[in-house]
């Protein structure tokens, strides 16, 4: 995983509530079978319609993507933080995520920081009133700074560790193998297996 | 004296292979094991390919399973899949169990099926289990007393690699629901209901719990129906306390216990529920004796009323976020605020869905249809949840019931839930869906989505407007409307 420290960017104010994993990417794109090469998928629905905000310059070129309420709820698709990169944003500012999608975030680098609702409402205007104006947002000190608007974010220190070292999760959960092993060991005898199959 | 533990506390302390370290917020994480690994096409082939790439095994293919349901069709299964995108994605699953020795059930096999009816109908899902799928419906299987949750890929992958999770541990909320439901009131409706009331974020963080009377006196089948939609208010999982249905249930299941193990497994089993004195960090109460028909009229989950009620205004909502969602939905769905939901007329009846796709969900619409006529403009397809509902259905003369009403009978697959298949409406068409979401999009671009129980599903079917069983003419058998009473 990409390390991040911090990142400053064009801001995209998201006026919506409830953003669900439908809406960052429809599930036709989801047949595809590789990691990257997602960009055309984000937002596809929305982007046919000419006023959404990511066809408007300098929006389209934005990385810092603001967004209302409940971001990333629904289907558990990591394909949404796929192609939220892909598109070349960095980081989503909200200011409540939904538990699967902040988790899929975490994994892949894309910073989820959760801001106070007033917050992203002052950032809002100002990325309204002014467009084209750069966000910055800075991991180390869990600030996001905007025009004259400097807010404190949240980010559990477990995930913000991660992403400031750039950290593969399964490369740390292999240092504690013997751990997993000691505890497969003690696994109740009743617990069912898969293998060998068992049919009706 | 041990501490009062709530049943998910239980279940988590069960699996903790490392403690994190440091309390509180920013503990570092639980490292937890996972007892079943359900995999199915869509979300599993990055997983494997970053396996492959870095050189690791699958470390317990005895603890993983796979099927294929999110892209096959339901119709001509037996031929090559059409879409060529969706056959190299089923093709790449079926080179992959093969490659790393995964038990899978191809379409055509009598185990295919949506991937959360498959668990618990071979009997590996079982209570005090971790279970994880790269699908957020893996709430599913909490109503079995099991901690299951929804995953992304990436952690797919580290399931595979370690068969452990690094997870932070969850909130309880405790979802009380206490009376008894009246006739053509069901499980989906108890669901609904919980979701208008606390949100689609109201469960963030938590781990819902669902208790109560009303809860008790559900079949497994409809407790499956309620832990589904836990995702759908934002929880990571939700559950009910194993017992005796869920032990008759189980029983004879073919990866049940069986001989001593079966008692030994019951002992246990027993020891899963919520301590007397244990609390919660947030406690919901809903009345089942007052609870209606529920039907949603937006775009989200929570945007939920009485069948009986009116499409809401955005003036109705107090937060400004809610009142231009609702302003957004409204406009989307193609409804004017003050409609009576029982007006609005709908093209497309889909039966189906991890939700609501099981036998008694077949049931219970096929006695509301039977010796009925279902309007001339409705399309109506039934897609049963797995190959091997499909048969036990049809065993019991279901399928006719479906076919004479004008129904289609499919086969099984997650189908117009997601229209990963060709199974999906067309702009601006309407669909009264037994399924989970009502997303713009979801069911197809442009399509309109009312979430509704089965027997509302059956009885809109019948009248072509959102209906409940009692508003239909007695049908000429009269047959009884079943509840989701065990």
């Amino acid at each position: 995983m990409e390390k991040f420290t911090t990142h400053t960017g064009i801001g995209v104010p998201l006026r919506q509530s409830n953003v669900d994993t439908d809406q960052i990417i429809p599930a036709v794109y989801l047949k595809r079978i590789t990691r990257t090469g997602f960009e055309d998928a984000l937002f596809s629905a929305w982007r046919k319609d000419p006023a959404f905000i990511l066809n408007q310059a300098p929006f389209n070129a934005g990385s810092v993507l603001v967004a209302g309420p409940d971001f990333g709820t629904g289907s558990s698709r990591e394909h949404a933080v796929w192609a939220l990169k892909d598109y070349g944003f960095k980081t989503v500012l909200s200011s409540r995520f939904a538990d699967i999608f902040r988790g899929n975030s975490g994994k892949q680098g894309l910073l989820a920081a959760e801001l106070a609702q007033d917050d992203v409402e002052l950032i809002w205007k100002e990325l309204e009133n002014a467009p084209g104006t750069e966000v910055t947002v800075d991991l180390p000190s869990k600030t996001v700074s905007c025009g004259s608007i400097v807010a404190p974010f949240d980010i559990d220190d477990y995930t913000r560790w991660r992403l400031l070292e750039g950290l593969d999760d399964i490369g740390l959960t292999l240092q504690h193998e013997e751990d997993i092993t000691a505890f497969e060991a003690t696994r109740l005898a009743f617990m069912p297996k898969t293998l060998p199959a068992r049919l009706s | 004296m041990a501490v009062a533990k709530t049943l998910a506390e239980k279940v988590w302390d069960a699996h903790v292979v490392r403690k994190g370290e440091g309390e509180g917020a920013n503990a570092q994480p639980d490292l937890l094991f996972i007892d079943l690994h359900l995999v199915h096409e869509v979300t599993s082939p990055q997983a494997f390919e970053g396996l492959r790439l870095a050189g690791r095994k699958l470390r317990r293919p005895d603890l993983t399973i796979a099927t294929e349901d999110h892209n096959t069709p339901t119709l001509d299964i037996h031929k090559p899949i059409a879409d060529l995108t969706s056959r190299t994605q089923i093709q790449t699953l079926r080179n992959n169990c093969a490659e790393f020795g995964v038990r899978l059930h191809s379409l055509g096999d009598a185990e295919q099926g949506i991937v959360h009816v498959v668990g618990p109908q071979l009997g590996l899902t079982q209570p005090g289990m971790t279970v994880v799928c790269g699908d957020s419906h893996t709430s599913t299987h909490g109503a079995f007393g099991a901690l299951a949750m929804g995953i992304g890929t990436s952690e797919v992958e580290h399931v595979m690699a370690t068969q452990t999770l690094s997870l932070k541990p969850f909130k309880t909320m405790a979802i009380n629901v206490e009376g008894t439901l009246r006739p053509g009131v069901t499980a989906k409706d108890i669901i609904l209901a919980v979701i208008a009331k606390i949100g689609t974020g109201g469960g963030q963080g938590y781990v819902l719990e669902y208790r109560g009377s009303a809860i008790r006196a559900l079949s497994m089948d409809a407790r499956m129906t309620i832990c589904n939609m836990s995702i759908e208010a934002g929880a990571r999982a939700g559950l009910v306390a194993p017992d005796q249905i869920t032990y008759d249930y189980m029983f004879g299941r073919p990866h049940a216990p069986q001989g001593s193990d079966w008692d030994a497994a019951v002992a246990y089993w027993n020891t899963l529920r919520t301590d007397d004195d244990a609390a919660f960090d947030v406690e919901v109460d809903l009345d089942a004796d007052t609870l209606e028909p529920f039907v949603t009229w937006g775009t989200n989950p929570g945007q939920g009323v009485s069948l009986s009620s009116k499409v809401p205004s955005p003036e109705d909502f107090g937060d400004e976020n809610a009142k231009a969602a609702a302003e957004r939905a409204l406009q989307y769905m193609g409804l004017t605020a003050g409609t009576p939901m029982k007006e609005i007329r709908v093209d497309t009846v889909f039966l189906g869905s991890c939700t609501n796709s099981r036998m008694e969900d077949l049931r219970a619409a096929a006695d509301i249809i039977r010796g009925r006529q279902k309007d001339p403009n409705i399309r109506m397809l039934v897609v049963p949840g797995s190959a091997r509902v499909r048969l036990e259905a049809e065993a019991e003369g279901l399928d006719k019931v479906f076919k004479d009403f004008g129904a289609e009978w499919r086969f099984a697959g997650c189908s117009m839930c997601l229209g990963m298949n060709p199974d999906q409406l067309e702009v601006g068409e309407r669909c009264a869906s037994t399924s989970n979401r009502n997303f713009e999009g979801r069911q197809g671009k442009g399509g309109r989505t009312h979430l509704v129980s089965p027997v509302v599903a059956a009885a809109t079917a019948i009248r072509g407007t959102l209906s409940s069983p009692s508003d239909l003419d007695p049908a000429p058998e009269s047959a009884a409307i079943r509840t989701n009473a065990a």
